[in-house]
């Protein structure tokens, strides 16, 4: 089920990169994350809301967030596209959704790698 | 292979892309600086220098394109490879990059394999650029070394080549300034007599190895031009000391030019050089003066051959030398400008001044560029009153002038053969300081003298042979054979100085062995001498005082009388 979120290879992938890091990389994802929504919700044009989305786009596809990547890729076309009333509003509304499900996925992800190496340190 | 590891600036506005890109070059072993958009970049390039930038196109304050640009310019000549992550697709946006300066991308997601490759393959290219840079900064330092040490010894060799009269009104030169290195070298002085010698010499080879036999050259050729040598002597000694001092595979072309405004006439010798041209300006018709010899340097005394060709000259009359860069300047398709492209030009051309414009606007067209080691030298007959060579600097104080003696000499066939008199006796009478203002006149009358005696006397030569070119020819090609089989014979010279009321006299008899001639019927011809025959008779009648001949022709005598000195 979490599979059409979430990439985890790319997760695990992440975390051999990381190493001691990796909560840290997955916390300051979500603080980013939360940054660039409200950068987008507050895009007064099609230009600064096509650039956010696609830097977050970025992001996200690092992250192994894949439909979020999807999304914001979506949102990127529609915003270059100037398809502003009805597109952009749903999409937005999207994004809005998906990042809520992702959200306390990656929060989990980074309890049990905090955990794992709580657990490694005792020994 | 191992690489070093570099520092390397990541700019990334996405604090996560920041960290997990950081991760992944740090494990790769390399620095790591990082910026959060394109003005800290540019800074952080500015005071760290990193040497390869992984740069986000999209970034806030200052993009990733202007970053480029800005850090391209602040790197200069240095290769500082600049590889955009994007996940740009439009190929607009790509060319973008490439146009900001960017090297490479990368795709988001970022891959590691891939990142590593590139970074290696940047890094390949960076040291690549690099040491290109230190090569040409080596050879551009070299270079600069060469230039140095061709300008010194350009200035030590133009204080001896240009000792000689090259800025004389009858010469008119065309060279590169640096032509000694390409082998070129172009002498010119007076004689004693007042005639001319002028070389145009090819060393073979470039540069400095080419320039080094130029200086012994020019110091024979100046040396013996002075003391009165004729050009047998003089091209026998510059082979001698080229052939001495010159690795086998070096030599020098070269054509010596003899040109007499007393006598109108040219004695020329090339060993080597492509012909030179004698334009008779009255027929338009042009001697080609080819190349009879070996150039210097390459024959052993024994075998070398001194022989030269004498031509009659008018005044106006041009001998036009060439150096091989003219005939062999190459055209796009490795075509030579050859010989009959050159006398299609002479043929064209209508104002002789112009002739070196036009023959350099000729190679221009065919190569379709100057070259710079071409030479030409185009040397006139003028009126021997236009010309007045240089006087001669003496370096004594004249405390001990000789002023009351007499010697005689006598010169027999096998010394007539090969020595030349002249010089050795001039320098003797010019031991007396009161002869040396009509040095230039004594020589000439001297020389007169004793070729008379050697021609007409000793080996019985027509003068009147010489009365057209054709003849004129001949009586040298005689003179050459008469010489070669001369058994016996003689020539005496009697010197005397004697002091006379505080200046002096000088008394010269020459006297040979030979059948003697009319001197009545000699002596009633008038005193000028425009023909080609019979110019030395009255040379002497002009120059010298009391000239008088007696014994049937066979003994000549003649005077010089000086004032005394202030």
């Amino acid at each position: 089920m979490a599979d059409t979120h979430l990439d985890r290879d790319v997760l695990s992938a992440l975390q051999e990169v990381m190493e001691d890091e990796y909560p840290m990389l997955l916390g300051t994802f979500l603080a980013d994350s939360e940054e660039r929504l409200s950068k987008l919700h507050s895009a007064g044009d099609a230009e600064t809301l096509g650039a956010t989305a696609h830097s977050f786009k970025g992001s996200c596809s690092n992250m192994g967030a894949v439909r979020l990547a999807k999304l914001c890729h979506d949102l990127e076309q529609c915003a270059m596209q100037k398809n502003f009333l009805e597109g952009i509003e749903k999409l937005v509304g999207e994004i809005d959704g998906e990042f809520a499900i992702i959200r306390p996925l990656y929060e989990a992800e980074r309890q049990r790698s905090l955990a794992d190496s709580a657990a490694v340190r005792r020994f | 292979m191992q690489l070093e590891p570099l520092t390397i600036l990541i700019a990334e506005d996405s604090a996560a892309d920041r960290m997990l890109l950081s991760s992944i070059v740090r494990r790769q072993g390399h620095e790591v600086l990082t910026a959060a958009n394109g003005a800290e970049a540019v800074e952080a390039f500015r005071q760290q220098r990193p040497q390869l930038v992984l740069m986000d196109a999209m970034m806030p304050v200052m993009d990733g394109f202007e970053a480029a640009r800005q850090i391209k310019a602040l790197a200069g000549e240095t290769l500082v490879p600049i590889i955009f992550l994007t996940s740009l697709t439009e190929s607009e946006a790509l060319a973008r990059c490439l146009e900001a300066g960017g090297d490479d991308f990368l795709a988001k997601p970022y891959n590691q394999v891939i990142l590593a490759a590139k970074i290696k393959a940047m890094d390949r290219l960076r040291r690549l650029q690099a040491t290109v840079l230190k090569q040409r900064d080596q050879i551009a330092r070299h270079h600069d070394y060469l230039l140095n040490e061709q300008r010194v010894a350009k200035a030590v060799f133009d204080k001896v080549a240009h000792s000689g009269c090259l800025n004389a009104p009858n010469i008119r030169y065309l060279q590169s300034p640096y032509a000694l290195f390409n082998g070129d070298l172009l002498l010119a002085a007076f004689t004693p007599a007042g005639d001319m010698h002028v070389l145009l010499g090819d060393f073979t080879g470039h540069g400095l190895p080419a320039a080094v036999g130029a200086m012994p050259l020019a110091e024979v050729f100046y040396g013996m031009t002075a003391k009165g040598y004729g050009l047998s002597e003089t091209l026998r000694e510059m082979n001698a000391k080229l052939k001495r001092i010159l690795p086998v595979d070096m030599f020098c072309c070269a054509t010596l030019l003899c040109l007499s405004f007393q006598r109108r006439s040219v004695e020329v010798w090339n060993g080597g050089m492509p012909d030179g041209y004698l334009h008779n300006i009255a027929s338009g018709e042009r001697t080609p003066l080819t190349a009879r010899h070996l150039p210097l340097g390459v024959l052993n005394p024994q075998t070398f051959d001194d022989r030269t060709e004498v031509f009659p000259m008018a005044v106006g009359d041009r001998v036009f030398l060439l150096s091989d860069g003219v005939i062999d300047t190459c055209d796009a398709k490795e075509q030579l400008f050859g010989v009959e492209r050159l006398q299609q030009v002479f043929a064209a051309n209508r104002q002789p001044d112009q002739l070196f414009e036009e023959i350099e606007q000729a190679l221009q067209d065919f190569r379709g560029e100057a070259r710079d080691d071409v030479s030409m030298v185009e040397v006139s007959l003028l009126e021997a009153a236009q010309l007045i060579p240089p006087p001669l600097v003496y370096s004594d104080s004249g405390q001990s002038c000789p002023l009351d003696w007499s010697v005689n000499f006598e010169f027999r066939a096998a010394t007539l053969k090969r020595f030349n008199p002249l010089p050795y006796l001039l320098q003797l009478l010019l031991e007396v300081h009161g002869l040396r203002a009509q040095s230039g006149a004594l020589y000439s009358v001297l020389a007169e003298l004793y070729s008379n005696a050697l021609e007409h006397g000793v080996l019985g030569l027509d003068s009147s042979l010489k009365r057209d070119a054709s003849g004129f020819t001949r009586y040298y090609q005689q003179r050459n054979a008469r010489l070669d089989e001369l058994q016996d014979g003689y020539v005496r010279v009697h010197l005397q100085v004697a002091p006379k009321d505080g200046g002096g006299c000088l008394t010269i008899r020459v006297e040979d062995s030979g059948k003697g001639f009319d001197v009545e019927r000699v002596m009633a011809r008038p005193v000028d001498g425009i023909r080609l025959s019979g110019r030395g008779v009255s040379l002497i009648r002009q120059l010298s005082r009391n000239a008088s001949w007696s014994d049937e022709g066979r003994s000549a005598r003649v005077e010089f009388f000086w004032e005394a000195l202030a």
